[in-house]
């Protein structure tokens, strides 16, 4: 590393010979993963998650039993190996029931996780960036639908989509949830926006729209990475809350929420009806949170902003 | 500093007229209150249906039923449900027993969140700090439907083994129940109490992780340094100097806690059989009631906003720096 | 009292420390932040504890007053007077803490807590340590301690809340926090490090006067060399967790044993010193401190190193002349050398004469340029309820080849004047031209194409590079937005590197992975690659260690000399501008009140506010430092939402106080225009015609 200080005629700057960087520097990328990995509960989540998606989606390939599937001879049978969470008084089958609501329910928790945490980068990074008017209107929106809790008004338009495709589902839950992340966005880009990388940008000629593609956006990946994560925790208890009211996913679809919703009435005879899809349910969203707050301590080890969630 | 409340309250109210308006044209738009009248079997002749319709206002164009409702709500008056009841009748009590809850599980948490949160902080990474952890993400995670169902099932056994009924599953008080005036107090709390737990859980775990962090900030700063380069020992800067400005933050989050606790809510009347407003915002929906359901969109639109106007008031008391601004 | 000959103190030493070692968990293994330690200070003694960044000096004193984290891992002893401090448990050391040793922290903005009067913060401190106390008498002693350390009107301002406080007079605010216990020893860390010049001239006079009450011993933190020549009586110079050089001040500064002290020296540019002789840049940069390699940690950035510097550390030892030892092989060599300059065998810049100024193009003209900001309330409805007068009216011009420095205190509205030269908008008032096109009336595509004749280089080498792009890009980006190929930038990229003094290789790199010098390094290449005409500083080299910055000064001067560039160069640092620039502007409150060719300013200043800045730069030399005169301001920076009438200097102006009372009436009615300098008798020059200053009563002091 010594750089001897007669080295002068081959340098183009006489005064200051070329430096190497400091060794040693650990690379970001392995920082991260050693930090993710020092986490416990992150990474057990990790594994969990993987598990749950694999159960969700490779299981009704060999499970006998389809959830539409009824079978006269067990008619509210406890779990067996036959019919491993046992079945409801239709004599459906509760485990292919359950790995078909775990799907709908993480499909639709990731859907409208990628749409609100999009569409909150897109209206927080504009709010903060072009600031004035644009800051204050689309703030405004943001405090109006904050007022307007995102089920009352799912429940409300819930009429729309009885019979309709749960995509539409998908896109309201979307549409009502970006708020906060929107916030924490604005937030972040009012400080990177006086950021000098960000002068120095701008200073060159470059286009707003650029600067934030290009600057803004990815200083927060780490931000909308965890708060993406997070999101998808919330859109899954959000689309179970609204289809234990019958507003969300219909019959003869099933959801983790519709079969709470008919395992509850039954809770105290039936137990396995409540317990086996309410405990997937509460393992799924306890997993992706911590797997946020493990990808939050990797990322952002600094970080001490408080995370609202309404 | 009043001014600005002021202010502030102003903007509150535009608002909330906004936020009803939108909810109760949504609502106009894809209800259809004669639905059920429709589908009566036999089916009722035009003339009824023409004539619930009109009682309805449902010829109208939407913005000007909306007036006619809020014209009536300034003069006190909610207006009629879909199967001709007085919302009036109703509002006052279902708003009590709402509130109730809301109330007690506001104080409830948020004290016992601070707590918690401040316990967790100063003790990091002990295994208190790791159970109160676990504890909130647990509660985080579980929708309130699923905790209130848990309880019930947690709590069956008790009653059980106790052979009577400690703690009630359903409704505000017994049906038909008579004594003393004091026998119905303590029935009320029978009923009252694992509500206010199913409501309170969720408050507690969202108020102690945010104190937590506050409360780590804290323990960085350089005026706890300050305070025990004094000659104060750690405990005592933390808990002088540490402790009130940790609560500062908290203030803010009060009002986004209460977003979260207008949802529970809902559930917890639902699942607990309490005829209150979010047990009514349920019924509304499956009546396909506009007006139900503005009135309920008014009342947690101004819950929101109070809180957020409590909010800041709470913010200017804790802060010297916002106070004198 | 030490004797300042010697400088030992064994016999009543206040505080000793023996073979301390501190060391820290991270995430790339143990951080050993101070590696066998001693240190003593004498009772009454003023202890200049000097090195750079992660030289281990805060965490000596953090180690001392006991308030390391509790993952910090601390061997040795330190004693005070006859008490062992190390191992003691925190209310045993909290009886010491604020009685005996008092602490005074860096960043004076976040020392106090926020929602406490200042009043009850510095009562406190008194009632603690003594139980006997009654609050009304502690609040009564705390109003005097506040009027001691020279804030005006104590008994109201003692009601206020921090956050109503100015740095300096939060500072005072805590250094009144450390006398009230009259304590035997005060550790100030960088007390002056967040201030301005002129409050940090009227901090160190209240430390001064602090000791003058108590008689306490100070340990000074800092890695001004100038504050310590001034202030301490000895001198300890940290380098990688140890002492590596102590002894008496003067001997410290005269007669240096070891070479990074002998290279610090040469790496300050000098306040006394006209411009022209190259700085000495330490190169590279201060080791990690996980694993450090064997031998003497400085041997990779020494001239002098031999083989037995990289395989064992020396200790210290004494160099002869009493109370100086140095840790170094070389001491000999470093005691022959005459100056920095030949051991660190520096090359200097050869200036070429430049044409006369008025034969010059003016590349940079700015004219009575207005920028007022409003001060608004309410959120739904707002309104203007004051106007920040940020800039007010300021004219100056510069012509090619030359560097005009642009000085003054924060809030003086430099950076302001900046961001509007370089937002090329139209401005509120005046004017703005470039190249001599005015930028006011210009579309999007010309003004585009001018953004080429001038870039910037900003303060903050880790906030002006994305920390997500790879250094090659950083440098490319200003090719790619205005259209060069891939190709084109790539090979201007290679070009660019090596002009700053880095390796091509370096382009795949991310910034993080270099020094705080060698990002500023990249910084200048991205302003550079446009081959601008005019190049905007915002103090580049203020967040930079003294040895680094030498680097990028030189650098800087050498770049403009190839290449015939002009600087705007901002600064707060007079002795930079000093070195670099040819013209001087110094700004206060919105305005530009002294203008002119440096050595005329530097030498000859006119306006009493140029005076008293120039007053209150330390210089590293402590003859120089104790005969000097230093003119202190009284107060701080009024707010620009609320200038003074006439002009804006006067409620701090020491002339102003001085003048009768009609005298003193132009300067409250009338504001001072810029006129032309009063040619100082003894001077024959002739390019004084361009020095002009805007005081009533001008007068060469």
């Amino acid at each position: 590393m010594a750089v001897p200080m007669t080295e002068t005629a081959a340098s183009p700057a006489r005064t200051s010979s070329p430096i190497t960087p400091p060794k040693g520097a650990t690379g970001r990328g392995r920082l991260v993963r050693r930090r993710f990995r020092r986490n416990t509960f992150g990474m057990v989540s990790g594994v969990v998650l993987i598990l749950l998606f694999v159960g969700a989606f490779v299981s009704p390939w060999f499970y006998p039993f389809d959830y539409r599937q009824q079978d006269d001879l067990f008619l509210l049978t406890p779990p067996s190996p036959t019919h491993w969470f046992g079945t409801s008084k239709l004599g459906e089958d509760l485990f292919a029931q359950t790995m078909r609501g775990l799907q709908k329910s993480l499909v639709i928790g990731l859907l409208v996780a990628a749409l609100s945490t999009g569409l909150a980068a897109v209206v927080g990074a504009a709010a903060g960036y072009f600031g004035k008017a644009t800051d204050r209107s689309l703030m405004w929106v943001v405090d109006l639908l904050l007022v307007l809790p995102s089920f009352l008004v799912v429940a409300i338009l819930s009429p729309l989509f009885r019979g309709g495709s749960w995509l539409l589902l998908v896109l309201l839950l979307g549409l009502f949830s970006w708020m906060i992340t929107a916030r924490i966005v604005r937030g972040m880009t009012l400080s990177l926006r006086e950021r000098e990388f960000v002068k120095a940008a701008r200073f060159m000629g470059m286009p707003a729209w650029q600067i934030i593609l290009k600057h803004l956006l990815p200083n927060m990946a780490s931000l909308l990475i965890i708060d993406a994560t997070v999101n998808v925790g919330a859109a899954i208890l959000a689309e179970t809350s609204l289809s234990f009211f019958g507003f969300g996913i219909q019959p003869p679809d099933v959801s983790l929420g519709t079969l709470i919703a008919s395992g509850t009435e039954s809770a105290l005879t039936f137990p396995w009806l409540f317990l086996f899809p309410a405990g997937l349910l509460v393992l799924t969203v306890l997993a992706v949170n911590f797997l946020g707050d493990g990808l939050r301590d990797a990322l952002d080890p600094t970080s001490t902003r408080s995370r609202r969630r309404g | 500093m009043a001014r600005f409340l002021t202010r502030r309250l102003l903007n509150y109210v535009v608002l909330c007229v906004l936020a009803t308006f939108l909810a109760y044209a949504l609502a106009s738009l894809t209800f259809d209150p004669l639905a059920r009248l429709r589908e009566r079997n036999p089916p009722p002749p035009a003339t009824t249906i023409a004539a619930k319709e009109a009682a309805l206002n449902l010829d109208e164009p939407i913005p000007l039923r909306f007036s006619t409702w809020a014209t009536g709500v300034v003069a006190g008056d909610f207006g009629e449900t879909v199967t001709a009841g007085e919302i009036s009748d109703q509002l006052w009590r279902r708003v009590g027993v709402s509130l109730r809850l809301f109330l007690l599980g506001t104080v409830i948490g948020v004290v016992l969140g601070v707590i918690l949160g401040v316990v967790s902080a100063i003790r990091q990474y002990k295994i208190s700090d790791y159970v109160t952890t676990l504890f909130s993400f647990l509660v985080l995670s579980t929708p309130v439907f699923v905790i209130g169902t848990l309880l019930k099932v947690a709590w069956l056994p008790v009653n059980q083994a106790a052979g009577t009924q400690i703690l009630y599953f359903t409704g505000e008080f017994s049906a038909g129940f008579s004594g003393t005036w004091w026998e119905g107090v303590v029935n009320r709390l029978q009923h009252l109490v694992l509500p206010t737990v199913a409501i309170a859980l969720g408050q507690i775990a969202y108020f102690s992780r945010y104190q937590r962090s506050a409360m780590l900030d804290v323990l960085g700063s350089d005026f706890l340094r300050t305070a025990q380069a004094k000659g104060l020992t750690r405990r005592r800067a933390l808990f002088k100097h540490g402790l009130r400005t940790a609560l500062i933050p908290m203030a803010t989050l009060f009002a986004f806690g209460f977003g979260l606790l207008i949802t529970g809510g809902v559930f917890t009347e639902r699942i607990f059989g309490f005829f209150g407003m979010g047990d009514w915002l349920i019924t509304g929906v499956a009546q396909q009631d506009a007006n139900i359901v503005a009135t309920v969109t008014l009342f947690i639109a101004v819950l929101v906003l109070f809180s957020g106007w409590l909010s800041d008031v709470l913010y200017a008391a804790l802060d010297p720096r916002v106070r004198l601004s | 009292m030490v004797d300042r000959a010697t400088g030992r103190s064994d016999g009543n030493a206040v505080l000793a420390v023996r073979d301390l070692a501190v060391s820290f968990p991270s995430e790339s293994g143990r951080i050993d932040a101070v590696r066998g330690l001693d240190l003593d200070i004498a009772a009454g003694e003023v202890l200049g504890v000097v090195g750079e960044s992660g030289s281990g000096k805060s965490v000596t004193a953090l180690a001392t007053m006991g308030l390391l984290p509790p993952q910090a891992r601390v061997t040795g002893s330190i004693r005070f007077r006859d008490t062992e401090l190390l191992g003691r448990t925190d209310s045993e050391l909290s009886a010491i803490r604020g009685r005996h040793i008092a602490m005074v922290f860096q960043d004076p903005l976040s020392a106090l807590t926020p929602i406490f009067t200042v009043g009850d913060q510095i009562a406190e401190a008194l009632l603690i340590h003594d139980r006997a106390l009654s609050t009304a008498a502690a609040a009564k002693r705390a109003v005097e301690l506040l009027d001691v350390v020279g804030i005006p009107q104590a008994a109201r301002r003692a009601q206020a809340f921090p956050h109503e406080f100015s740095g300096g007079m939060r500072q005072r605010a805590v250094i009144a926090m450390a006398i009230a216990n009259e304590p035997d020893l005060i550790i100030a860390d960088e007390p002056t490090t967040a201030l301005d010049v002129t409050v940090q001239a009227q901090v160190l006079d209240v430390l001064a006067t602090a000791k003058k009450l108590t008689g306490a011993a100070i340990m000074m933190i800092t890695h001004d060399l100038g504050v310590v020549a001034g202030f301490a009586d000895r001198v300890a110079v940290m380098y990688a967790g140890r002492t590596v050089e102590t002894g008496p001040v003067d001997a410290i500064f005269e007669t240096p044993g070891m070479p990074y002290t002998l290279g610090l020296l040469g790496s300050i540019p000098r306040l006394d010193r006209a411009q022209r002789e190259p700085l000495v840049p330490i190169e590279g940069h201060p080791p990690s401190m996980v694993d450090l390699a064997p031998g003497c940690p400085f041997a990779p950035r020494c001239p002098l190193a031999v083989t037995r510097c990289r395989t064992n550390e020396p200790d210290l030892e004494p160099l002869g002349d009493a109370g100086h030892d140095a840790a170094c092989w070389r001491t000999a060599e470093v005691r022959n050398a005459k100056a920095a300059t030949d051991v660190f065998d520096i090359v200097a810049v050869e200036h070429h004469t430049l044409e006369a100024r008025s034969e010059r193009p003016v590349v940079l003209a700015v004219d009575d340029l207005v920028k007022h900001y409003p001060v608004t309330s309410g959120t739904l409805l707002r309104r203007r309820v004051g106007t920040v007068y940020a800039v007010d009216g300021i004219s100056f011009d510069i012509r090619e080849g030359e560097v005009l420095g642009l000085v003054g205190e924060s809030g003086c509205g430099k950076s302001t004047t900046l961001l509007e030269i370089l937002a090329m908008d139209r401005p509120q008032a005046g004017s703005v031209q470039v190249l001599g096109r005015d930028v006011a009336g210009m579309d999007r595509r010309s003004r585009r194409a001018l953004r080429r004749d001038l870039q910037v280089v900003f303060q903050d080498p880790i906030a002006s590079l994305d920390p997500r792009m790879p250094v090659g890009d950083v440098i490319a980006e200003p090719l790619r937005v205005h259209g060069f190929s891939a190709d084109q930038a790539r090979a201007r990229v290679t070009e660019l590197l090596g002009l700053v003094g880095l390796r091509p290789e370096h382009v795949d790199r991310y910034p993080a992975e270099f020094s705080g010098g060698q990002r500023q390094r990249i910084g200048i290449a991205r302003a550079l690659a446009l081959e601008p005409r005019v190049l905007v500083l915002d103090e580049p080299v203020s967040a930079l260690d003294v040895s680094i910055q030498a680097g990028v000064v030189n650098l800087l001067d050498e770049l403009r000399e190839r290449l015939g560039l002009a600087y705007l160069f901002v600064a707060h640092d007079l002795s930079v501008v000093r070195h670099i620039a040819d013209r001087v502007a110094v700004m206060y409150l919105g305005r530009i009140v002294e203008i002119g060719d440096v050595d005329a300013v530097f030498e000859r200043p006119q306006h009493p506010y140029t005076q008293a800045l120039i007053s209150a730069i330390p210089i590293p030399d402590p003859h120089r430092e104790r005969t000097r005169e230093r003119i202190l301001l009284t107060g701080d920076l009024p707010s620009p939402v609320d200038p003074p009438s006439g002009c804006r200097f006067r409620s701090r102006c020491p002339l102003f106080a001085e003048l009768t009372e009609d005298l003193a009436q132009v300067c409250i009615d009338t504001d001072p225009p810029r006129r032309p300098a009063r040619r100082a008798p003894e001077s024959g020059r002739t390019d004084d015609s361009d020095h002009e200053a805007a005081c009533h009563h001008a007068r060469v002091r």
